[in-house]
């Protein structure tokens, strides 16, 4: 079976590791040492009382790059669990992002209406400046961010993608 | 691998979490033995002098003092790859630690289960640059299988077991500890080996019934089959390799070998057909070119093995076993996977292929087979005559015969470079863990450390470093522990006055320039080992070879000997970079071909 040029697919996977030094640094190594993407990550302690973290890792490549990262992350050894939301099932994925404009005029007022079509708030204003929270999928902010660019757009915060499966499944 | 199983002594300490009494130090032996460890290679130095002063006072470690922190590491691997056991290093901060990290590197890419102890500044000062500090645990994140920082005595022992079981469970690997001066001078509990299982490591040993079941349906379709092993069979233990004997003795396939599973079968055995890869035999990579069904048996499709990926043995339906399930369609796909220690998936294999069940009837394929073993491709040209000049081919094959005439238990190490591929391709070996090579790194100067440390292990037995003039200069040193342990380790020097294997590709690759890889200002070898109280032959033509292979294995003591050889001498067969199996050429006279590799095949190493 000569390897078939395979398409580059986006996964979100999801680890739950051991909340220990070096942990991150291990994943983030293996990312790098490896070659592979990595579009967004996130990590912060979930499990009280049991020290461990979830790591959310966004990233792409082929089917077979995508197994290999889940295999070589599945070894690390303080790995407890590694899933990929994208393959098992549905999942939801969502990603907050601070978006600050300094404007005034016509443009002010724009980014205050499309600020309101998305539904971000407005967590800070000053006479020139707003800084608008966003919470959403990964392509609304991005889309948000796009239309406020030539609206004074100056600074953008992004935490990357927090996921989880749909329905009654658990990592 | 089989955790090492002997009863190790029970320290005589108190088990409580009462105020420790001992220091981390002597703490720290006491979780050595308990985990059964007999031998410790390693250089001091200021971060480790409590663990030299713990080790001052006690006797039921031995410490085998190398001459540079690299060679501890390899000699801890020709330790572990010839016993089964973990190999253990004591290094100390800074340039101790880093020197380690080559030989790491080496035990990674090999399998070779390894626990490296590394001193480190006292807790309080790490972060600072204080004198010989390294971020230790940094640097050795990816030449390790996992590494640990203990940052309070309280960690320590349950740290220093862990490692062990991380090094040798699953795929062995290296493991480091790092310990800061304070956690090794100030009190530490003592904590007996957990019983527990792992929190988040557990690595699967056994395979899935139905993969089993899965793989012997298709091997019963087969009609060209054949069996690749690799070194997992090694890392699995002898028992993995009689099992594997009797699963190639019940179905009657033809087997072939890597690099580093040579010896899992017995090379006189009729069913194997010889190494595969860029040097292999020509009848084991037309036939893994060739087969339909190919079982793969604790080996991990390198590319010295596979070639072009997208010619690698096109036709084939293919089963691998690999306790790694990372080392599974990483680069090539399979219709079978199993994920397993290898033992265990072959006797499950024998099982459900049924001790009764008759051979299957691939006479035809193998009548294919010794067709193409008989072009015989691992044919030696030695010219006759006294003066003759040595073939390096002719040279190791001697060596073999003679030794195996003397029908001593025989370790043999290599070098990197031509007469690393000589030795795999000429020296037959019966039996497992005799085998002691650098594969997946390559590394240079492994050989001689490898085979003191088989030599300290195995002190009966008859240990041999198969060795290139430039390969041997980088560890050289080690020569010191030969003469210091008394270890009668029989050094075999191929002087071909090059760096063959670079200039073997320079010839065929760039023009025959030979950029940079003469051996120039060679050593007298026969001086340098008098120098550091071995002995010294040389051979430098064919009416001497034989009288300098007797008289070195007859001597009880380390013995240089070097073999002047033909200088111009290529590694064949071989698959070019970036060709196909059935792409290979044969000899010299073909290698015009190699003109033909393609820009993409010049840019692989
Ligand atoms: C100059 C040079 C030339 C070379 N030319 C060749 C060549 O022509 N042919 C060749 O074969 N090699 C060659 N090599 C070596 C090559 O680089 C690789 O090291 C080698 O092919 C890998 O061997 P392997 O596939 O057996 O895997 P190893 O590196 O031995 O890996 C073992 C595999 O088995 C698995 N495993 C470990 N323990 C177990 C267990 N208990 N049960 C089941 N599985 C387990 C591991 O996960 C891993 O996937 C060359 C090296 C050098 C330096
Ligand atoms: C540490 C290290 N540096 C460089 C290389 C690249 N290299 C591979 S083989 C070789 C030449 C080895 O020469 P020698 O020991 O004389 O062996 P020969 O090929 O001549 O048998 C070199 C430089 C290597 N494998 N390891
Ligand atoms: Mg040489």
């Amino acid at each position: 079976m000569p390897p078939v040029e395979q398409p580059v697919v986006n996964a979100v996977i999801s680890v739950l590791v051991e909340n220990e030094t070096g942990a991150l640094g291990r994943v983030i190594g293996l990312f790098s040492g490896r070659g592979y993407n990595i579009d967004s990550l996130t990590v912060a302690p979930v499990e009280d009382g049991r020290n461990r973290s979830r790591i959310n890792i966004a990233t792409s490549g082929t089917p077979m790059i995508i197994e290999q990262i889940k295999a070589q992350l599945d070894r690390l050894v303080p790995v407890h669990r590694v899933s990929d939301l994208t393959q098992e099932g549905p999942h939801v994925a969502r990603e907050m992002a601070l978006v600050k404009v300094v404007s005034s005029g016509e443009a002010r007022s724009e980014a205050l209406r499309i600020a309101n079509a998305f539904r971000a708030r407005p967590i800070d204003t000053s006479v020139e400046s707003f800084v608008f929270e966003l919470t959403g999928a990964t392509d609304k902010l991005d889309a948000f961010i796009e239309l406020l660019r030539p609206l004074g757009l100056v600074e953008v915060s992004r935490t990357g993608i927090a996921a989880i499966a749909r329905g009654s499944r658990v990592l | 691998m089989t955790a090492h199983t002997a009863e190790a002594p029970r320290a005589q300490i108190d088990d409580s979490p009462i105020t420790p009494t001992r220091n981390g130090a002597e703490v720290l032996i006491d979780v050595l033995v308990e985990q059964g460890v007999e031998v410790i290679f390693g250089y001091p130095g200021g971060a480790v002098l409590p663990i030299y002063d713990a080790l001052f006072k006690q006797d039921r470690i031995r410490h085998i003092l190398v001459r540079h922190e690299q060679a501890a590491v390899h000699a801890a691997e020709g330790y572990a790859r010839s016993t089964g056991k973990p190999g253990v290093v004591l290094v100390t901060s800074g340039p101790g630690a880093t020197n380690a990290v080559t030989g790491l590197l080496d035990a990674l890419m090999d399998s070779i289960p390894l626990v490296c102890l590394t001193g480190q500044v006292p807790t309080h000062v790490i972060g600072s640059d204080a004198f010989q500090e390294a971020d230790t645990t940094g640097i050795t994140r990816p030449c390790t299988k996992h590494n640990y920082l203990v940052k309070s005595g309280n960690d320590l022992a349950r740290v220093v077991h862990e490692a062990f079981h991380v090094a040798t469970s699953g795929r062995p690997g290296p493991v480091v500890v790092d310990l800061p001066k304070d956690v090794v001078v100030a009190p530490a509990p003592y904590l007996s080996r957990p019983t527990r299982p792992h929190r988040s490591y557990q690595p699967q040993r056994t395979p899935d019934p139905a993969a089993i079941a899965e793989a012997v349906a298709l091997l019963r379709t087969a009609e060209r089959p054949l069996i690749y092993v690799g070194g997992g069979v090694i890392n699995a233990g002898p028992e993995a390799s009689a099992a594997l004997r009797r699963f190639v003795a019940l179905t009657g396939f033809p087997v072939t070998s890597t690099l580093m599973g040579l010896g899992a079968i017995d090379a006189d055995d009729a069913s194997f057909i010889g190494m595969l890869g860029m040097h292999g035999a020509y009848e084991a990579n037309l036939a893994t070119h060739g087969c339909d069904v190919l079982l793969n048996i604790g080996a991990r499709f390198d590319d010295r093995v596979t070639g072009r990926l997208d010619a690698f043995s096109p036709d084939s339906r293919k089963i691998h076993i690999d306790i790694d399930p990372s080392s599974i369609n990483k680069i090539v796909r399979v219709a079978v996977p199993v994920v397993a220690d290898a033992r265990l998936a072959i006797e499950a294999l024998i099982d459900a292929w049924g001790e009764a069940t008759p051979k299957p009837d691939i006479a035809p394929w193998w009548r294919q087979i010794d067709a193409w073993r008989a072009i015989d491709s691992l044919a030696i040209s030695q010219p006759e005559g006294e003066d003759a000049v040595i073939k390096p081919q002719y040279a190791i094959r001697r060596l073999y015969e003679m030794t195996r005439a003397s029908g001593r238990d025989t370790f043999i190490s290599t070098e990197v470079g031509q007469h690393q591929m000589w030795a795999a391709q000429h020296f037959g070996f019966d039996r497992p863990n005799r085998w002691l090579t650098s594969g997946g790194l390559g590394t240079m100067g492994y050989g001689l450390p490898a085979a003191a440390g088989a030599q300290i292990a195995h002190p009966e037995a008859l240990c041999i470093d198969i060795a290139g003039e430039a390969s041997i200069l980088m560890n050289i040193q080690e020569l010191g522990t030969l003469a210091q342990y008394r270890l009668p380790v029989k050094i075999f020097i191929l002087n071909n006055r090059y760096m063959g294997m670079v200039r073997q590709w320079q010839e065929l690759l760039h023009g025959s320039r030979y950029s940079e890889s003469y051996s120039d200002a060679l050593p007298d070898f026969v001086k340098l080992a008098e120098s550091f109280h071995a002995k010294g032959l040389r051979a430098t033509k064919l009416g001497e070879l034989d009288g300098v292979i007797a008289e070195m294995l007859a001597h009880d003591g380390p013995v240089v000997a070097e073999i002047s050889v033909d200088e111009f001498e290529n590694v064949f067969p071989m698959i070019p970079s970036g060709a196909a199996h059935n792409e290979m050429i044969l000899g010299a006279a073909q290698s015009s071909q190699a003109a033909g590799i393609t820009e993409e095949g010049m840019m692989l190493v």
